[in-house]
């Protein structure tokens, strides 16, 4: 299948301050945040920012505080205006946009959840709900039906006519969710969308997000800082350092592959034997002792496959096809692994 | 000439302008206004003819009306305001104790004008609060120009108004509205500041317009605030009314200047008091209604 990409970010640059264009050329020639601030008091935001999102994809962006992820987020929809750089989406330039062709394109084409909600508390979650849609110009009756059926879809019946204060964190963001889903964009945007809830809530909104997003193959662009966040639910990931972007790719490169320390102290405290997945590891020649596993199967399952089955190595298939054996012992050594020297030794997929 | 008068000028006295220029100087003025107003008083005056028309009307409107009826709204607005009985009764039995000590008619007259005046101070503060909001450059000019407003001892500018329109309702009236517009406006623009970035934002993400931005998401989250500022407006425009009465307001005022002029106390003591009464009475009720208006933002997770 021949991956289709949704939105096109080239050589995008954000230099916040009165003068940012004239420093574009400084930041290219080598210029760092630092100088530029110290020097000319502008604030480096973004550079030099390639990036494909696939359609029908969760591209996950992520990076600390300060890093410029939300900076990024918000330029898909030129809720902030880039100094210098092209946007793409499906082939259109988002930046070509007249003020009315953006104002639809925020209408129809893509819609936002935010990190700390922003609903609007003087309307009830069913007038939430409906905001996006009738922005669209849809009657409020036929606004209300769809919104009532997303709320269902994200929990909520029975609070149509409650206020957003009335309602716990985790509610609200289910409200943020639905309004963002009932205008039926392709393209949906969440900035930090779940950092504000409690780590339980937040493996629920988790859930739902993924529950939902494999019958609506919207294209995704989630912000987030958490890691196990981004790996759970990132098809793709790409990491911010400095408004730059450090590495992209699947979750797999990422934890095999950091590209640098920034990235390895991230990964540094994950659960590796649940990200890994056994077609990742070096296979040897195969052999048929032992259990047969999909390619796909993480080393947690794989390890407890084995252990349950009192056998100790894997072969390992990825459909019919034989890739190779591998033992318990270079399964548990992958496992637990420092981070450090995963990169050397284990080759991409 | 000179700028400063040298011969004056001790260590203890500062730089001052010679009399003669400093006599010129206030001579033109008054001069210059006083030719402004010949010319233009009477344009003026036509101008602002209809506003006194609808004062007249509305006073005598509410002084021709039945007493129970007047009652009757009394009651029923601070029921609809407050939703409580015990302000609606207070509200009522006040009222008829103001007819009882005679003081119905000026009432009336003071219900009037505050009425009147608290409507155009929201009619023109309203958006003039949301340009200032909209603006900074509009807030810079006219912070200052509403700090002048409530701090100018109110007699100073009764001087040209009353120069420009003479004595009676309107000068009057706009003289309470020079004092009372300030908080409205400034309320205004302060709740509209103050609206959350994020909704905003988001207002934006969902592609609303200025228009659909403003009345939908700025205006309705800004209401606590607005209403604050139309509580204040009412309540400054009541503490003129014995000032306006200088000039020929009718109403409560009249007969406390009375008072002070013969040291009457009771009726000075009696007049002071129902104003107060009527005070009390609009804080209580609009207070009341506005707070109901976003009991929604309280976190009562209950049902």
């Amino acid at each position: 299948m021949v991956s289709k990409v949704k939105i096109k970010i080239n050589d995008l640059y954000k230099i916040f301050g009165p003068k940012g264009e004239s420093h574009v050329e400084k930041v290219k020639s080598g210029m760092g945040k630092p100088e530029l601030l110290e020097k000319h008091s502008h604030v480096l935001g973004l550079q030099n920012i390639n990036l494909d999102i696939i359609e029908g994809k969760i591209q996950v962006i992520m990076g600390l505080s300060g890093s410029g992820k939300s900076t990024l987020i918000r330029h898909i929809n030129r809720l902030i205006e880039p100094t210098a750089g092209q946007i793409y989406i499906d082939d259109v330039d988002v930046l070509a946009m007249s003020d009315e062709e953006l104002m639809n394109f925020r209408r129809f084409k893509a819609s936002m959840v935010f990190q700390k909600f922003a609903l609007l508390p003087h309307r009830t979650v069913l007038a939430n709900t409906i905001y996006g849609l009738t922005m669209q110009g849809v009657e409020v009756k036929d606004a209300e039906e769809r919104a009532a059926h997303w709320l269902k879809r994200v929990g909520l019946d029975g609070f149509e006519d409650r206020y957003p204060a009335q309602l716990s964190g985790g509610m609200q963001q289910r409200v943020g969710l639905a309004r963002a889903l009932a205008t039926d964009a392709d393209i949906l945007l969440m900035d930090e969308a779940f950092s504000a809830l409690d780590p339980l809530i937040r493996s629920d909104m988790q859930g739902i997000l993924l529950e939902l997003q494999e019958e609506l193959h919207k294209t995704i662009v989630f912000i987030t800082h958490d890691l196990d966040e981004a790996l759970r639910i990132g098809d793709d990931i790409a990491i911010l350092r400095d408004g730059r972007l450090v590495q992209q790719g699947s979750s797999q490169d990422i934890v095999l592959n950091p590209a640098d320390d920034y990235v390895a102290d991230f990964i540094k405290d994950i659960n590796r034997s649940r990200v890994l997945t056994v077609g990742t590891l070096p296979l040897k020649k195969v052999s048929s002792k032992g259990i047969t596993l999909s390619n796909d199967t993480s080393l947690e399952d794989a390890m407890k496959a084995l252990v349950e089955a009192k056998k100790d190595s894997v072969t390992v298939v990825k459909g019919d096809e034989k890739l190779g054996s591998i033992s318990m012992y270079d399964i548990v050594h992958a496992a637990t692994r420092s981070s450090e020297t995963a990169g050397e030794a284990v080759t991409y997929r | 000439m000179s700028l400063i008068d040298w011969n004056k000028l001790t260590i203890t006295e500062p730089p001052v302008l010679p009399r003669e220029l400093l006599r010129n100087f206030k001579k033109g003025i008054d001069g210059a206004f006083r030719d402004f107003s010949r010319s233009y008083g009477e344009a003026l005056e036509n101008f602002f003819n209809p506003l006194l028309m609808f004062l007249k009307w509305f006073q005598d409107l509410l002084v021709s009306t039945p007493w129970p009826i007047i009652l009757l709204i009394i009651g029923g607005l601070s029921w609809i305001g407050s939703r409580s009985w015990k302000m609606s009764l207070g509200a009522v039995l006040a009222f008829v104790a103001i007819g009882w000590m005679d003081m119905w008619e000026d009432t009336m007259a003071t219900l009037a004008i505050v009425s009147v005046a608290t409507l155009l101070c929201i009619a023109i503060g309203i958006p003039i609060g949301i340009w200032m909001s909209r603006s900074d450059r509009a807030q810079r000019i006219i912070t200052p120009v509403l700090d002048v407003m409530q701090t100018i001892p109110s007699f100073v500018y009764l001087i040209p108004v009353v120069m420009l329109l003479g004595i009676g309702k309107v000068p009057g009236l706009l003289a309470v509205m020079i004092y009372a517009s300030p908080p409205i406006i400034r309320l205004t623009n302060l709740g509209i500041r103050l609206v959350d970035a994020e909704v905003l934002e988001a207002a934006d993400a969902f592609g609303s317009n200025y228009r659909q931005k403003l009345f939908q998401v700025q205006i309705p989250l800004a209401l606590p605030n607005i209403f604050a500022g139309v509580n204040q407006t009412i309540m400054m425009s009541l503490s003129m009314v014995v000032i306006a009465a200088m000039i020929g307001v009718p109403g409560l005022g009249v007969p406390v200047l009375r008072a002070v002029s013969n040291q009457y106390l009771a009726l000075g003591l009696m007049n002071g008091l129902a104003i107060v009464a009527i005070a009390i009475i609009f804080d209580r009720v609009s207070q009341a209604y506005g707070k109901r208006l976003q009991k929604h933002r309280e976190g009562d997770h209950g049902v």
